[in-house]
């Protein structure tokens, strides 16, 4: 019997044919976030017989994961996705080759491990990575599907830079937006089954594109709403500021600082603070205590500039912290301090301290 | 006749918005529509957003003509 055979209903497609076949069994993946469209992605990708996998993850499983990425379940909490999913299709299929990168991808791995693949798929979480990982396919002339979600829309691309008149997200989206434009996936909420059907059309789109079976989208941006299942299709082309963003060679872009464009605001309004609060975050006065009057509200907790340091574990519950102070300069040195003892925390100074609370309309305001 | 056209909204700018689709009449360039989007919509000051006219992205100023369809596109990120 042919190792062919498990691919029979897809080759007898009329157009398919064993043709289409060999061209994804000689074919290389590289899946970048075993996530919410990584899962679906590599189920699908490694049943379509594509030859050669990688999964490039470096978080770990955890149980809120589970509502949608459905390659893992309770018996795998605290595991390695990359690892974790990696195993499941080796089990699954034994001809499938897959490489597991059990790390972040970052400007120092992205080039080596994107340039040992034919088409790499993006189903990670974040702007950073994304731009990052955009940049590093225009600079290897790697073709690259993306798939993003949010709360229960989607959007698809595909780019392939190497071609005459080819794109890339910088075409459409030259610079990413600041962090605090965009909310992250913890707090806005997405219903498992949207990054699901995401990353299959993701797998769809890799299918068509090494295949030829299909036109791809192409220098197109297609919006998927989970919801109504209404799609719109928009054209774009290439953009004279586009490529002025990209690092013109390997060294520039490993020696490109990809989170600073994103997090390069570290103030915020009272607005963005007090809505967030009711998010999670919290609102830190850091006025020492001779300072008065305090603010009299449930969500502020008061720990001074002088004692930040030392005390900072009071903080340690919070993933997103606002400091001020009485003008808002106090707290703008603070967020480097504190930003230093906990880098993964999101940390703001508000702008214009209690001086700007008090002369606005939020004298008298209950939120 | 009215000039009037279409703007349809994607992703968080739908939510700033308050609507996916709203009707636009009197406006004839890109300038002037990001112009009263911003008057009307504050709140959309600082977002990012790339803009379609009849389904094609546009980078200049361009004129509107009625009955257009203009699409407000955010750029997602989640996974």
């Amino acid at each position: 019997m042919s190792p062919m055979n498990r691919f029979e209903r897809q080759v007898i497609l009329p157009g398919f044919g064993w043709e289409s076949q060999k061209k994804l069994q000689n074919s290389s993946v590289l899946v970048i976030g075993a996530g919410g469209l990584g899962c679906p992605a590599l189920l699908y990708l490694a049943a379509s017989g594509i030859g050669k996998i990688g999964i490039v993850d470096g978080d770990i499983i955890s149980l809120s994961n589970l509502n949608r990425q459905v390659m893992f379940g309770e018996s795998d909490l605290g595991k390695s996705k990359a690892e974790r999913a990696g195993e499941l299709l080796r089990q699954k299929y034994e001809d499938l080759e897959v490489e597991i990168f059990n790390e972040f991808i970052t400007t120092s791995n992205a080039l080596e491990i994107l340039s040992k693949y034919e088409l790499i798929l993006d189903g990670t979480d974040n702007f950073e990575t994304r731009y990052l990982v955009n940049d590093a396919a225009v600079l290897l002339g790697k073709p690259l599907i993306f798939g993003a979600i949010y709360a229960i829309e989607g959007q698809i691309l595909v780019f392939d830079s190497s071609k005459k008149g080819g794109t890339n997200y910088r075409d459409l989206y030259p610079n990413p937006p600041s962090a605090l434009e965009i909310p992250n996936c913890d707090q806005t909420g997405v219903l498992g089954v949207l990054p699901g059907m995401i990353g299959i059309m993701m797998a769809t789109e890799a299918i068509k594109f090494l295949t030829g079976y299909a036109p791809t989208l192409e220098n197109k941006i297609l919006f998927f709403n989970g919801l109504t299942y209404q799609t719109y299709t928009v054209d774009f082309a290439p953009n004279s500021e586009s490529r002025q963003e990209i690092p013109d060679s390997f060294d520039a872009f490993q020696a490109k600082d990809y989170s600073l464009s994103c997090l390069v605001e570290t103030s915020v309004n009272w607005d963005f603070a007090i809505n967030q609060s009711k998010k999670g975050g919290v609102l830190v006065d850091i006025r020492e205590d001779s300072e008065t009057p305090k603010l009299e509200r449930e969500d502020v907790i008061l720990l001074p500039l002088s004692q930040l340091a030392i005390n900072s574990n009071f903080l340690l519950e919070w993933d997103m912290i606002f400091l001020f102070c009485q003008s808002g300069i106090r707290s703008l040195k603070a967020v480097d301090e504190l930003q230093k003892i906990y880098p993964g925390k999101t940390i703001y100074s508000i702008k214009g301290g209690l001086t700007a609370f008090n002369s606005t309309q939020y004298d008298g305001k209950t939120y | 006749m009215e000039h009037k056209f279409e703007v349809k909204a994607f992703g968080m700018i739908a939510e700033k918005i308050g609507t996916d689709s709203i009707q636009v009449t009197g406006i004839k360039t890109i300038d002037e529509l990001k112009i009263y989007l911003n008057e009307q919509f504050p709140n959309l000051k600082d977002m990012k957003f790339s803009i379609a006219v009849d389904k094609q992205i546009i980078q200049d100023a361009l004129e509107i003509s009625a009955g257009s369809e203009v699409a407000l596109l955010p750029p997602f990120s989640g996974g």
